[in-house]
């Protein structure tokens, strides 16, 4: 008997692929459902935003940030504001580094909510993406009320924010921080404890703490593998070295080990925002140079920041030529990065598998091609 | 007269099965809705209750798409002997004491025998729409429902050892005779039954012949129109009959006190045993292929024998 003839197949997962979460492509070979070669291709959500920033004032660009990663635009604010301003040597009121706290941390949780929910999506389960799109929709009433914008918020300005809590709102918060304990507790009951979960989650898409240096994954994903980075703790910038919290860290390295992580994060965020709102001092919120929009004129320099953001650690490199517009801005994009090992890991693995692996990544379509 | 009286009771029960798959989804639609904080649909009618109707209409004026590299007579074919079997099934179910289709002596083997039929449907529609996502939707399909099959008839096996016969009305006779149902003494039977007719129907947590997030729901991808919503329909249908076979197994059929005609006792039988699948949609993750596959093979299949060498070893210490 012949020995019967089998071939690959090429399968095109996206541009348009209700997994990828926006326009990202995945040209696979596959052998049945099983993977023998992947290759991410990237690009169709690029716009030039870095090229964009060199033909804006300093301010102007701040809108542009917020379309990054759309899901935590609030520390991509901050991240921009910070570099500037940290070319520009000023400090910042106090009140606003505490309010900028509050939003960023508020808008972590919001990211993170949504990752869970989609990600039990394409896991198969639908309730918990309500679940979270529930909780998700109090955290941005709470960031419309400060901001004036459900997601894309430029709120956070050079010199400070741009608006003062309004009145009552602190308390607000604080409530909202209440409910949001008590519901995120219930996700553990609902989801983490499931057979069917933990049987598609544990020991899914192993990631090692090599792998995790080696290739600069940093966020949740490199906490998820026992790398313990979190700039916020590490190298802490704004204020965060006045909370007491904690930085999640699992071993194992698993698609269940960064599901893990993302949780308790969540709640870690809970922590710092009780303690800022009860230590919010009063005072102005931005310095009175930045009002002036049109005369921010960082000297002649360049400047790296990086903060954590909720996919990963986000950079910015700026150079200022003393102008009121920026020479060249840089951006590190945390998702770009993380996506990058998805080539890497899912050789080998099942089609199933795939949709598990990738969404634990949590990337965010518009901050990889930016 | 015969063949008309027979064409009659058939048209009857296909518009009363039309009726019935409309509130089967409205149902479906409602209680997964509730159970996920928001009130399902409720703007066609009063409680939403001529949404599927509307979808239905939609569904029928859309334009009937076929692709241009699709094998054209089976493409249209598969949706039409995936729903044929599904609604055969009704010409033997048994609703109360005197509504009834044909009083069939091997009812059960009938129904077993013409459900399979099903998968031709799930195999063609995959192939020819000429699409690797319905290929490999149709493949998982077809490994998923020929697994499951075998754990469904197992189960089925306990009881008919119990009764000594196939017919559908003599089950529900010995559960009146006996005055318990099925249930109770068979309660392995069931749960394996329960859990192979979620697989069988390709519902969640097994629904991973229409992975959405995966497959970009599977076999009928490609299909659009009328031909999409037969696919629907043929599925309903099948859920309708699995879970009406259920009620005759396991719950003692129309049986039920007095102050309820039968048929209602019936239908709210058959409902209770949908909600059941509704719930678990509504909570579990999908499973993987070869969880399932193990879990199959495994567990419900060892399972099922068991019942039948406990069941009869029962019959036999009761002298039966």
């Amino acid at each position: 008997m012949s020995e019967l003839k089998t071939e690959t197949m090429t399968l095109n997962m996206g541009p348009q692929h209700p997994s990828t979460h926006g326009v990202f492509r995945l040209k696979l070979e596959v052998d049945g459902e099983h993977i023998v070669n992947a290759e991410p291709v990237m690009g169709y959500l690029h716009r030039g935003t870095e090229k964009l920033a060199e033909n804006f004032l300093y301010t102007q660009f701040i809108p542009y940030t917020d379309r990054l990663d759309y899901m935590n635009a609030m520390t991509n604010n901050y991240i921009y504001c910070s570099a500037i301003e940290e070319l520009l040597e000023w400090e910042i009121p106090e009140r606003a580094e505490y309010l900028r706290v509050i939003t960023m941390e508020l808008n972590r949780i919001a990211s993170h909510l949504v990752w869970w929910g989609t990600y039990l999506l394409d896991i198969g389960a639908m309730s918990p993406f309500l679940y979270a799109f529930r909780d998700r929709e109090t955290i941005l009433d709470r960031l419309n009320e400060i901001s004036g914008a459900r997601m894309t918020f430029t709120y956070h300005r050079i010199g400070g924010v741009k608006w003062d809590a309004p009145d009552g709102w602190l308390a607000k918060v604080q409530e909202t921080v209440k409910e949001l304990h008590e519901n995120i507790q219930e996700f553990h009951t609902l989801v983490t404890g499931n057979e069917i979960f933990q049987a598609r989650t544990i020991g899914v898409g192993i990631l090692s703490k090599e792998k995790v240096i080696n290739w600069g994954l940093s966020g949740p994903i490199a906490r998820g593998s026992g790398v313990n980075i979190d700039l916020r703790k590490t190298a802490p910038y704004c204020i965060y070295d006045r909370f007491d919290f904690d930085i999640p860290t699992e071993k194992e390295g698993d698609v269940y080990a960064r599901y893990k992580v993302r949780v308790a994060e969540m709640f870690q965020s809970l922590r710092i925002i009780e303690q800022a709102c009860e230590q919010i001092p009063e005072g102005e919120i931005i310095t009175k140079k930045g009002k002036r929009i049109m005369m921010i004129k960082p000297p002649a320099g360049e400047v790296y920041r990086r903060v954590e953001a909720s996919k990963g650690e986000i950079g910015v490199y700026a150079v200022s030529n003393g102008t009121n517009k920026p020479y060249r801005i840089k951006l590190r994009r945390p998702s770009f990065v993380n996506v990058s090992i998805l080539q890497d890991l899912l050789k080998g693995e099942s089609i199933q598998n795939l949709v598990a692996i990738f969404g634990s990544l949590d990337v965010v379509l518009g901050e990889v091609d930016a | 007269m015969d063949v008309i009286l027979m064409v009659v009771y058939a048209g009857i029960v296909m518009n009363l099965l039309l009726g019935g798959v409309t509130f089967a989804i409205l149902f479906e639609r409602k209680v997964i809705g509730y159970m996920q904080l928001r009130p399902g649909p409720n703007r066609h009618g009063p409680w939403g209750l001529l949404q599927t109707i509307a979808d239905v209409t939609k569904l029928l004026m859309k334009e009937d798409i076929i692709p241009n590299e699709a094998d054209k007579k089976i493409f249209v074919l598969a949706p039409v002997l995936a729903f044929a079997p599904a609604f055969a099934v009704f010409a033997v179910l048994p609703f109360t004491e005197n509504l009834s289709g044909a009083d069939l002596n091997i009812g059960i083997l009938y129904i077993l025998g013409v459900s399979s039929i099903t998968m031709l449907g799930v195999l063609m529609g995959g192939w020819s729409s000429n699409n690797k996502y319905s290929l490999l939707g149709s493949i998982r399909g077809i490994a998923q429902m020929v697994s499951y099959e075998i754990p469904l008839v197992l189960s089925v096996l306990g009881i008919i050892v119990l009764v000594g016969s196939l017919n559908l009305r003599d089950i529900v006779g010995y559960q009146e005779s006996i005055g318990i149902w099925f249930i109770i003494p068979q309660f392995l039977a069931f749960i394996v039954y329960f859990i192979s007719s979620i697989a069988e129907l390709n519902r969640s947590p097994f629904d991973l012949p229409e992975a959405e997030s995966e497959l970009v729901s599977g076999y009928h991808t490609e299909y659009s129109g009328f031909r999409f919503a037969f696919f629907m329909l043929a599925e309903y249908t099948y859920a309708i009959a699995i879970s009406a076979l259920a009620t005759i197994l396991f719950f003692g059929g129309w049986l039920g006190p007095a102050f309820l005609p039968g048929i209602i006792w019936f239908l709210l039988k058959m409902a209770a045993f949908m909600f059941g699948w509704y719930w678990l949609r509504a909570t579990l993750p999908r499973a993987r292929v070869d969880h399932l596959m193990n879990f199959g093979w495994k567990v419900l299949i060892p399972l099922a024998l068991l019942n039948i060498v406990i069941t009869s070893i029962i019959k036999v210490w009761m002298g039966g």
